[in-house]
């Protein structure tokens, strides 16, 4: 096997896997952090409990993945690092200010129990924000121009819509009664905007960047990927429909369904990254570099290679335990 | 406008020394709670849960607090410091890997089920969960402090084209001085956990006389701290005479000793002076210097003027005495607390307010130390093969500027609150106690 090929291939992956995972689990939980004025003090507590044992370790997907970015394409991450200094200490910021109050809320003085509500929910939302805006700068290859500065806007609002729409499918599935109505309520609104992100990306990038355009029109490629946008598609509008019906079986008790939200939710930013990564791959700057030419050296690889897939499993193994172990509907956040 | 490389450093200073004072009281906060639930789970007396209840509560804060600071550190060398994945990314890059694979997602994952699992697991599987949180934190201490210690003493490696190459994972690893600064941070961990633990309790027992859960919180603590602290003399002496052999410029800056001589005198106080080379105002014991660097009162110690590249001698000189009047000074109150405990079974007030003041001494101890050590370091950030410099960011000024402002903020914040509600915390269990 020759491995300056293969290994560059493998980590691109295995980074690209971290931050899929990323995206989806601190989604949910920062979708719940721009939620979180929405409701009651009671279902704030609810909320939150929803989130407690899973929020640190989804967070830690980002440390893989920019971990990885650091450790495997060095000359990469240096270079967005420095394109995107201010973005990434503004959502460095961010985090650090949801992740303490999260945790300062039930802690400190009553009186100042709002205060920290309000810093959950400004951290959740400037990291969501900057997220987004990232992204943003990096399809546009960093591009000076204000259209370019106008996408990456507007892919910030696309991600943060699609952090709500995760957090409140989250909600769907882990609470019940009038908080679970009122989150499906949320879920129907956030389709939109969010829809309207995927659709600029889909349309804006292969406009703007040639070399996107080519890999997604060209014969056969183009049939392949066709069923990305249908499925897609046809998720949505299955969630227009299903929704609302969702909520009338809600308000009588039914509530069998509620894992389908978040099934499809997570379906459609599956779906949505699959199309991002193949539009990339294999550049990792765009226009700028390749995944060949950031990568560290083949020896230091392959060190990291061995305890990854022995490691990597057994993380899998034992998050799938706390996620059966914390199974079903909430009650109290309680440390006893 | 100010020089990125100034303020590349500030920011990665500040940032590294907030994240620090957390893990050094999670590391071993865990363990104690570890030993806490262990306790409960044996006798089944409501006091250890108690104990445990509370001090899980104020382990979850300062968790929370040393992994949101930590993944800033996780971007720092990428933001700040491009230049140091290039050259030593093959030593750096698979070990920070290894620590998030093993260390990070164990902890984060096996936290969840220690904090918010009681009701849903069995106390054999807390118990397990609560270990593995503990495991997790000391592991990554291994790993990290793995890495810093081969930047501070680099072996087994060679120069290839200005890269790092490795040719021997065990030497990189365990490199000169290690073992050292693993031990000795373990044991600063415990220290400051420990004074954290018997502050508190003190604080509580000075409100609250009746407080059983202070009462034994206390014991606990400071029998653990009057044992560790002469560990820790120990272990930093030795780790001196490690610094002796292998960073012989930084044991000179410690010691300020500007000339190589034989029979050194120990400079107590003084003012290091880098234009006159000399130590204003300087306090000394004949001959004490050599007797503790090299065992021999006629020892020779090699002093600032045969290295060209030295580091900040004040810098390094202050911050040494502040780790090691700490170090005395716990010393003195952990025995004396251990001896009223042992003969007088009951504590003295003022006893109880001088614990109460060293609560976060651990803290001031753990922080001076770290920048005796990377201070000492300088001019070079990899000892010998990279220098501080050729590694800093080509961003511009106003924008680490901007960063930096935020961070502090933030850190100022927080700090403040994290303190605040530590006592907070304090005052509401101990109501309950009573
Ligand atoms: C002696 C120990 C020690 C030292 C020197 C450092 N850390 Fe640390 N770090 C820990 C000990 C630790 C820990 C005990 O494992 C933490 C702290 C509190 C915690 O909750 O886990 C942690 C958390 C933590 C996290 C969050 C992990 C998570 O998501 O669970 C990251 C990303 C880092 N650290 C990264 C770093 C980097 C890049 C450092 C160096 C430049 C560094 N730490 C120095
Ligand atoms: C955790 C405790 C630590 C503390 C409190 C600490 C503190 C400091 C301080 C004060 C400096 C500034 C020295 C100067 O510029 O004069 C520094 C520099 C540095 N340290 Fe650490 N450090 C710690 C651990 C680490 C670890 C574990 C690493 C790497 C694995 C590391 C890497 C560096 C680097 C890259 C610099 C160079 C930047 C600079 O010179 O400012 N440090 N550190
Ligand atoms: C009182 C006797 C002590 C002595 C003789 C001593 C000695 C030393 C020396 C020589 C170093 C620098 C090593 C180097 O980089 O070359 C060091 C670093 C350090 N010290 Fe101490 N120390 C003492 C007490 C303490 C105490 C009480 C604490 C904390 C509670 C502490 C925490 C640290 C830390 C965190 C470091 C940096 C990490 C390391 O290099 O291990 N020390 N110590």
């Amino acid at each position: 096997m020759d491995w300056g090929y293969w290994l560059p291939v493998i980590f691109a992956g295995l980074m690209a896997l971290s931050l899929l995972l990323y995206v989806v689990l601190d989604g949910y939980d920062l979708g719940i952090g721009l939620l979180l004025p929405l409701v009651s003090d009671e279902d704030k507590d609810r909320m939150i409990a929803s989130i407690g044992p899973f929020w640190d370790a989804n967070e830690t997907w980002l440390v893989l993945g920019i971990g990885l970015l650091l450790v495997a394409f060095p000359a990469a991450n240096a270079m967005l690092m420095a394109s995107m200094y201010l973005p990434v200490a503004l959502m460095l910021g961010g985090l650090i200010l949801r992740g303490v109050s999260f945790d300062f809320r039930v802690k400190a003085k009553d009186p100042h129990k709002p205060w920290w509500n309000l810093g959950f929910t400004i951290g959740s939302l400037i990291a969501a924000l900057s997220q987004g805006y990232m992204l943003g700068r990096y399809l546009s290859g960093f591009a000076e121009t204000s259209a370019a500065y106008g996408f990456a806007v507007m892919t910030a609002i696309g991600l943060a819509a699609a952090y709500i729409l995760l957090g409140s499918a989250w909600l769907i599935l882990k609470t019940e009664g009038y908080l679970q109505q009122q989150a499906t309520r949320w879920m129907q609104i956030a389709l939109w905007p969010m829809g309207f992100g995927i659709f600029l990306i889909s349309v804006v990038t292969p406009w703007m960047i040639p070399s996107i355009a080519q890999k997604w029109f060209q014969l056969p490629n183009f049939l392949l990927l066709l069923p990305l946008p249908l499925v897609s598609i046809c998720l949505y509008f299955a969630l227009f429909k299903i929704l609302p019906a969702l909520r009338k079986q809600q308000s009588i008790g039914h509530d069998r369904w509620c894992w389908l939200p978040f099934s499809a939710a997570v379906s459609l930013i599956v779906l949505a990254f699959w199309g991002l990564a193949y539009s990339v791959f294999p550049e990792i700057v765009m226009g700028k570099m390749t995944i060949w030419q950031a990568a560290s050296d083949t020896a230091a690889l392959k060190v990291i290679f061995y305890g990854a897939i022995v490691v990597l499993p057994v993380i899998l193994l034992y998050t799938a335990f706390s996620y059966r172990i914390f199974r079903g509907k909430i009650g109290d956040l309680r440390y006893d | 406008m100010i020089d990125p490389l100034i303020l590349s450093r500030i920011q990665f200073a500040a940032n590294i020394s907030f994240h620090i004072l957390f893990p050094t009281i999670s590391i071993a906060l865990g363990w104690y709670l570890c030993f806490f639930a262990w306790r409960a789970y044996r006798t089944k007396q409501s006091v250890w849960s108690s104990l445990y209840l509370f001090w899980v509560k104020i382990f979850a804060l300062t968790f929370a607090l040393g992994v949101v600071s930590g993944i800033t550190m996780s971007f720092q060398f990428g933001t700040n410091w491009p230049g140091y994945m290039q050259v030593a990314g093959n030593v750096a890059g698979p070990l920070l890997a290894y620590e998030i694979l093993t260390a990070f997602f164990l902890e984060a994952t096996f936290l969840g089920v220690m904090l918010f699992g009681r009701q849903r697991v069995s106390p054999r599987m807390h118990l397990i969960a609560s270990f593995l949180v503990a495991f997790g934190t000391s592991v990554s201490a291994f790993w990290i402090l793995s890495l810093n210690s081969w930047m501070q003493t680099p072996a087994g490696v060679v120069l290839v084209d200005g890269k790092v190459q490795v040719q021997d994972w065990f030497a990189v690893i365990f490199n000169p001085s290690m073992p050292y600064r693993l031990s000795h941070m373990l044991v600063a961990s415990g220290l400051t956990a420990s004074f954290l633990i018997a502050g508190i309790s003190a604080w509580k027992l000075r409100r609250f006389q009746n407080s059983e859960v202070a009462k034994t919180g206390f014991r606990t603590a400071v029998k653990v701290a009057a044992v560790l602290i002469p560990l820790q003399i120990f272990i930093g002496d030795m780790h001196g005479l490690n610094t002796r052999e292998h960073q012989p410029a930084k044991l000179a800056a410690i010691e300020a000793v500007w000339h190589t001589e034989k029979g050194a005198a120990l400079t107590l106080f003084g003012l290091p002076n880098e234009e006159t080379k000399q130590t204003d105002y300087a306090v000394t014991v004949p001959k004490l210097a050599s007797l503790i660097l090299t065992h021999d009162i006629n020892g020779e110690i090699r002093g600032l003027n045969e290295f060209s590249d030295h580091p900040p001698v004040a810098k390094v000189f202050w911050s040494f005495r502040v780790m090691v009047g700490m170090g005395l000074l716990m010393l003195l109150v952990a025995w004396g607390g251990a001896w009223y405990l042992l003969k007088q079974q009951t504590i003295p007030q003022p006893v109880l307010r001088i614990f109460s003041w060293m609560t976060f001494s651990g803290w001031f101890a753990t922080l001076a130390g770290w920048f005796v050590t990377e201070i000492g370091r300088q001019p070079w950030l990899v000892t010998g093969i990279l220098r501080t410099a050729d590694a800093v960011t080509k961003v511009g000024s106003h924008m680490v500027l901007s960063s930096l402002v935020m961070y502090l903020v933030l850190y100022v914040v927080l700090l403040s609150a994290y303190v605040s509600v530590v006592f907070h915390l304090a005052g509401k269990a101990g109501k309950q106690e009573v």
